[in-house]
C-alpha cells in the first residue's frame, strides 16, 4: 500500500507542476498593466518603477514563475489586495465553513442517494424504479441555485421555518449553526444525491446478477441479508470511489450555494475576490483546489484498493 | 522523433496483406441512421427530450418574429406586476416584460451551450485522438495536461478564467469550453485506443494506409457516436454552467437578457415579485432536462451491444 501511495504521489507531481503553470499563466491573461491597477489613480513614474521591481515584473517570465512557485511552496501565496491578509490565512479562515457545509451536504446525499439507488435496482422495471430515475434525472437538471431560491421562497418567505441567510460558527452555537446550514446543505446535497443514486443503482444491478448473490438466495438466505451483506457490501466499492470523486462537484456547488445563502465560506471568498479583482486570492484558491483534488483522487484509488481484496496485492 | 505508431500495435494472428479491409465508414451511414432514429423514436423519454430541445431552439430562433415587447423596453407604469394578459409572465423590477426576456434569454443559453461544447469538441477530440494514436510520450504529455485541467472543478476553473478574461458571454463560453475540453480528450483517447485494436484498423495499417487517412477514414467515424452522446450531455452541463456564471455576474452582462442574470436580480425581490424567479429557473431546468433525456436516449440508440 505504501509503495502504491508513493508511486501515485510521484505521478501526481508533474500534474501539480502543470496546474501551477496554468495558475501562474492566468495572471498573464489580464488585459493591461497590473502595476497601473495596483498603483491607483495618483501614480508617479517612480512608484510604477518601484512596484515593477518589487513584483519582479522586469524579470523574464520563467524567473517570475520560479519566484512565485518558490514562495508558494513555502506557504506564501501572496497578499490579498482587498483585506491585506496573506492569501493562505484567508483560505484557512474560510475553509471550515465550507467543510461544514460540504459534510452536511454529503450526509444528505448519502442518506437519500444510496437507499434510493438500492431500492431502484432491487425493484428494477417497477414504478418505484421509474419514479427514482425521474427524480434523479430532475435532480441532475435543476440548477442548484434555483432550487436554493425556491426553497428560500417556500421555507423562509412563505412558511417562515428556516432563516434565509446568515451563519453561526458550529463551535459558538451548534444548534443555530445547524439551523442556518440545513437549507444550504439540502440544496447542495440533492444534486449529489442524484449522481450517487444513479451510480448506486448501476453498481447494485451488476452485483445482483452475480453468481454469489444467486447462490446466497439458493441457500435460502433471508432477502434482507442477501441485499445488505452480499449485494450492498460489494456494490459499495464503486460507490465509495464515486463519493470521493464528488469532491469537485461539492466544491463547485458550494460556490453557488454560499452565494445564495450569503454564507461566508470558500465559495463566497472566490466570488468576492473575482469582483474586487483580488487576483492573488483567485490564483491561491485555484491552486489549492487543484492540489486538494489530486489528493482526493489518490485517496479514491487507495480506498478502491483497500475495499477490493483482488486489488490489494496488485 | 517517436516510433511510427504502427510498430506499437500488437498484430498477432495474421499476415498483413491477406486480410480483407472493412470499408471506411461514413459518420453514421444511412442504414445506421435510420436504425438509430427507429430506436430513438421508440424511447418516450428521448422523444420528450427531443421535443423540449426543438421547442427551445425554435423559440430562440423565432424570438425577433414573436409579437412581444423588446427585451429591454421598460414600462415604469408596470413595475413588478404579477402575470396578467398583457404580461403573461409578469414584469420585472424596472417594468420589462419577463416573457420577452425569457424568449431572448433562450438565445444566450442555447448559444452558450452549443458554442462552448463546439470549442471543447474541436480542441479536445484532436488531442485525444493524437494521444491514443501516437501513444508514447505524446500520450503521456497530453494525459498529464488533461489531469491538470480536470484537477480544478469545472465551475471554479470557469469562474477563474472568466475573472481573468473579463466578464462577458463570449468569455464565459470560452471558459466553459476550455473547462469541458478534458472530458473530450479522455473520451476520444480511450475510444481511439480501443478502435486501434480492431482488425480493420490493423489491416489498413498493414496495407500502408497513411496516418491522416487512417484517422480520417477509420478512427474518426468509429469514435463519432460516443462523442455525439457526450456532446449532447455536455450541452446540458454547459447551459447550467453559463446560467451559473451569469447568476454570479460573470456571464451575459446586463441589460442583455440571460436566464442566469435574471435569477440573480430576482433573488433580491423574492417577497415582492416571486414570479421573477420562477420562470427563468423553470426554463433552465426544462432545457437541461431535454438535453439530458436526449443524450441518454442517443446513448441507448447508438449502443452497438444492443443491435
Amino acid at each position: 500500500m505504501l509503495s502504491f501511495l508513493g508511486r501515485r504521489i510521484l505521478i501526481a507531481i508533474p500534474t501539480i507542476i502543470l496546474i501551477s503553470i496554468f495558475v501562474f499563466g492566468m495572471q498573464k491573461l489580464l488585459p493591461g498593466d497590473p502595476v497601473l491597477v495596483m498603483a491607483g489613480e495618483d501614480r508617479t513614474p517612480e512608484m510604477l518603477a518601484f512596484l515593477r521591481e518589487k513584483y519582479r515584473l522586469n524579470d523574464p517570465l520563467y524567473v517570475q514563475y520560479f519566484h512565485w512557485i518558490g514562495n508558494a511552496l513555502q506557504g506564501d501565496l501572496g497578499i490579498s489586495l482587498r483585506t491585506r491578509q496573506p492569501v493562505l490565512d484567508l483560505i484557512a479562515e474560510k475553509l471550515p465553513v465550507t467543510i461544514q457545509l460540504s459534510v452536511m451536504a454529503l450526509i444528505v446525499a448519502l442518506v437519500i442517494g444510496i437507499p434510493a439507488g438500492v431500492l431502484s435496482a432491487y425493484r428494477k422495471g417497477t414504478w418505484i424504479d421509474w419514479v427514482a430515475n425521474v427524480v434523479a434525472l430532475s435532480g441532475l437538471s435543476i440548477p442548484n441555485f434555483w432550487l436554493g431560491i425556491m426553497l428560500i421562497l417556500l421555507a423562509s418567505v412563505n412558511l417562515g421555518w428556516l432563516p434565509a441567510s446568515g451563519y453561526a460558527p458550529f463551535t459558538d452555537d451548534p444548534l443555530r449553526s445547524l439551523e442556518t446550514m440545513l437549507m444550504p446543505a439540502l440544496v447542495l446535497g440533492t444534486a449529489l444525491a442524484a449522481t450517487l443514486m444513479r451510480h448506486t443503482r448501476s453498481a447494485m444491478l451488476s452485483v445482483l446478477q452475480s453468481d454469489y448473490v444467486r447462490t446466497a438466495r439458493a441457500k435460502g438466505m433471508a432477502e434482507r441479508t442477501v441485499l445488505t451483506k452480499h449485494a450492498l457490501r460489494n456494490a459499495l466499492v464503486p460507490i465509495v470511489t464515486v463519493t470521493t470523486l464528488l469532491f469537485g462537484e461539492l466544491l463547485a456547488g458550494a460556490v453557488l450555494t454560499e452565494q445564495i445563502f450569503t454564507i461566508p465560506g470558500f465559495g463566497k471568498l472566490v466570488v468576492d475576490a473575482v469582483f474586487t479583482r483580488d487576483y492573488a486570492v483567485v490564483q491561491g484558491i485555484v491552486l489549492c483546489t487543484g492540489i486538494a483534488f489530486m489528493a482526493m483522487n489518490i485517496l479514491a484509488d487507495a480506498a478502491y484498493r483497500l475495499l477490493n481484496p483482488r486489488m490489494r496485492d496488485a | 522523433m517517436t516510433q511510427p505508431a504502427t510498430q506499437q500495435i500488437p498484430r498477432a494472428g495474421y499476415g498483413g496483406m491477406s486480410v480483407s479491409i472493412a470499408p471506411a465508414a461514413d459518420p453514421l451511414p444511412a442504414r445506421r441512421q435510420s436504425r438509430v432514429w427507429r430506436k430513438l423514436r421508440r424511447s418516450p423519454a428521448a422523444l420528450v427530450g427531443l421535443v423540449i430541445v426543438v421547442f427551445f431552439v425554435l423559440v430562440a430562433l423565432l424570438a425577433p418574429l414573436l409579437p412581444l415587447p423588446g427585451p429591454a423596453a421598460t414600462d415604469w407604469m408596470a413595475v413588478r406586476k404579477p402575470p396578467s394578459l398583457a404580461h403573461p409572465f409578469g414584469t420585472d423590477e424596472i417594468g420589462r416584460d419577463v416573457l420577452s426576456r425569457m424568449v431572448w434569454g433562450a438565445q444566450a443559453s442555447l448559444l452558450a451551450g452549443v458554442v462552448s461544447v463546439t470549442i471543447a469538441v474541436l480542441l479536445g477530440v484532436p488531442l485525444g485522438v493524437v494521444a491514443g494514436y501516437r501513444r508514447g510520450w505524446t500520450d503521456a504529455a497530453i494525459s498529464r495536461l488533461t489531469e491538470a485541467l480536470l484537477a480544478a472543478p469545472f465551475l471554479i476553473l470557469a469562474i477563474a478564467l472568466a475573472a481573468f478574461l473579463g466578464p462577458s458571454l463570449s468569455n464565459a463560453m470560452i471558459a466553459i469550453g476550455l473547462s469541458a475540453m478534458p472530458i473530450f480528450i479522455r473520451l476520444a483517447r480511450g475510444q481511439t485506443l480501443s478502435v486501434m485494436t480492431e482488425d480493420y484498423v490493423e489491416s489498413a495499417q498493414a496495407v500502408g494506409v497513411g496516418h491522416l487517412a487512417l484517422i480520417w477514414r477509420y478512427i474518426l467515424p468509429n469514435i463519432f457516436p460516443p462523442i455525439l452522446v457526450q456532446a449532447t450531455l455536455t450541452i446540458a452541463t454547459a447551459i447550467i454552467a453559463e446560467a451559473s456564471l451569469s447568476f454570479l455576474g460573470l456571464g451575459q452582462q446586463p441589460p442583455a437578457p440571460s436566464w442566469g442574470s435574471m435569477l440573480n436580480t430576482a433573488k433580491n425581490f423574492l417577497e415582492q415579485a416571486p414570479w421573477m424567479a420562477m420562470w427563468p429557473g423553470l426554463a433552465i431546468f426544462l432545457v437541461v432536462l431535454g438535453f439530458n433525456l436526449l443524450g441518454d436516449g442517443l446513448r441507448d440508440a447508438l449502443d452497438p451491444r444492443d443491435h
